[in-house]
């Protein structure tokens, strides 16, 4: 089971905590053409390797972040709250 | 096949009389050669399947199929062995009704016993909305032509006396959906069954061969790179499910696909307990006897993107409680081996079974849960759209641009989320 660092509450137990998908991810302005809104709701990077995704810790402090996990070995590189950076973010 | 390599009564006979020591080996492991009229990645189920078909029904024998490790030792050799077509969409009951007629006919297709073993597939109702459900997509079923019957709580205690069918249960049970034709097959013979006949008809099956690259040309495929040198081609069919994003990036495609972990586990083996496949959606759970005597079951994914083959122990224990729930009386088994494989997992739960928007390149994956059932169909309607460049009557619907153009195939009504399928 992975142990997740919540940036509030400390490391806890997966079983707290919901998954909620790839943070990489970027709403398009409302006038965007429909390409960019296909790319928004089904295409995927998908890596192998460090995967920055969105988590809730909906069974401690609900709140939202960010958690940079490699998805080839589980390996949880960091987690940052809502506006904080992690190392090497490139936006 | 040539008939001295044909298995058959006789050839056991003839065998015994050298101890069993002289059989020729069941396929051979050639070096790749410079150029194939096709190639197809992934020495799995699907891509042997492939590979078999394109010479079979196409006559298109100078074809490669590649595999990173060893034939079969992906997905074709993780999954839970269940086979059915009890879907409601139209797209999937045609597309998973052809691979169950295939199934019914395979091990004599391939001169190879793959087990297939129609023993029933049974998905329980725990809720009136349950039941509702079931009858819907039973309905929807026999409109299409396939088999379902519903069964109410008694005849479910009769058949499977195993079950806690009383009111005290915890999830009570309230009736079944039944897809008698349904059941479960020896999952490595399918991918040794193909792998033997496949190459019997001239194909080469090329192991510890790895794609790293795929070489365009105009945006054309040109051919593929791999750890054993580069090897050209006008086609490449992608046959990877649970990697199937990271080969289609190799051609500057992206997919709609998250790939995530699946975690089954079996008990100790034990005599006949349960001849029935038992699987019930509201505690997420499955259940069928293998012919070891094992007790084979699995449930969700772990839920967050994973390559690795492996997941969390909590999971496990989800699939342990359900067990219980279900069956209190399989409570003195040990677990005794678990294990985890790498799910396509789908925007809409569907596969894409087609080409892709580079010219020569094209896909079977998106398997989400239950691509071993689709193994033969998949196998025969991607070498379809190889030879003939353009997709059969029932993979047309399994498109990549169904996205794009809303025409989704969500069986599930989940919306674009994968691990929610």
């Amino acid at each position: 089971m992975l142990l997740i660092p919540c940036p509030w509450c400390g490391p806890r137990a997966q079983v707290e905590f919901t998954y909620g998908g790839d943070a990489r991810v970027r709403r398009p302005a409302p006038d965007a053409p429909e390409a960019a809104w296909i790319e928004f709701v089904y295409l995927r990077d998908n890596p192998a390797g460090p995967h920055d995704e969105l988590w809730q810790h909906s069974g401690g402090c609900r709140q939202w972040f960010r958690l940079r996990r490699d998805t080839r070995t589980h390996e949880i590189l960091g987690s940052a709250q809502p506006g904080e950076s992690l190392p090497g973010d490139t936006r | 096949m040539h008939p001295a390599l044909k298995y058959s009564i006789f050839s056991l006979a003839r065998n015994a009389l050298s101890y069993h020591e002289r059989w020729p080996l069941a396929w051979r492991s050639p070096a790749p050669k410079p150029r194939y009229d096709a190639v197809i990645v992934g020495g799995g189920g699907h891509g042997l399947a492939t590979g078999y078909y394109l010479a079979r029904e196409h006559g298109i024998v100078n074809v490669a199929v590649l595999e990173k490790g060893y034939l079969g030792g992906g997905n074709t050799g993780r999954n839970t062995t269940i086979v059915r077509s009890n879907y409601h969409l139209d797209p999937n009951a045609h597309f998973y009704e052809m691979s169950l007629k295939l199934w019914a006919g395979l091990s004599r297709e391939l001169n190879f016993n793959v087990m297939y073993s129609p023993r029933g597939v049974l998905n329980l109702c725990h809720s009136p909305s349950d039941i509702d459900a079931a009858m819907r997509r039973g309905n929807a079923m026999r409109l299409n032509g396939i088999d379902a019957e519903f069964l109410d709580r008694n005849e479910i205690a009769r058949r499977i006396p195993n079950l806690d069918c009383s009111r005290e249960a915890r999830f009570p049970i309230l009736g079944g959906l039944l897809q008698p034709r349904g059941g479960t097959a020896r999952h490595d013979a399918v991918a040794w069954g193909y792998a033997r006949a496949a190459d019997a008809l001239g194909v080469d099956l090329i192991q510890q061969c790895e794609v790293t690259g795929i070489r365009l040309d105009g945006g054309t495929v040109a051919g593929v790179e791999t750890t054993r040198g580069y090897i050209a081609t006008s086609k490449v069919g992608l046959a990877v499910a649970g990697h199937s994003s990271r080969l289609a990036a190799m051609a500057g495609v992206r997919l709609p696909i998250e790939s995530h972990a699946l975690q089954a586990l079996v008990s100790d083996p034990v005599k006949p307990v349960l001849d029935t496949v038992v699987t019930s959606g509201a505690v997420h759970f499955y259940v069928s006897q293998s012919d070891k005597g094992e007790l084979v079951m699995g449930g969700d994914l772990d839920f967050c993107n994973s390559y690795a083959q492996r997941g969390s122990v909590s999971v496990i224990e989800h699939v342990a409680s359900a067990c219980l729930a279900l069956f209190p009386s399989f409570g003195r088994l040990k677990v005794m081996r678990t294990w985890g494989g790498v799910c396509d997992m789908t925007m809409d739960g569907s596969p894409i079974i087609g080409q892709l928007p580079v010219s020569g390149l094209t896909m079977t994956g998106g398997w989400c849960y239950g691509g071993f059932k689709a193994t033969p169909a998949s196998g025969w309607l991607h070498a379809y759209t190889i030879a003939r460049g353009a997709p059969h009557a029932l993979n047309a619907a399994f498109t990549l641009e169904r996205f794009a153009r809303g025409e989704t195939i969500d069986e599930k009504g989940a919306g674009a989320t994968p691990w929610a399928h």
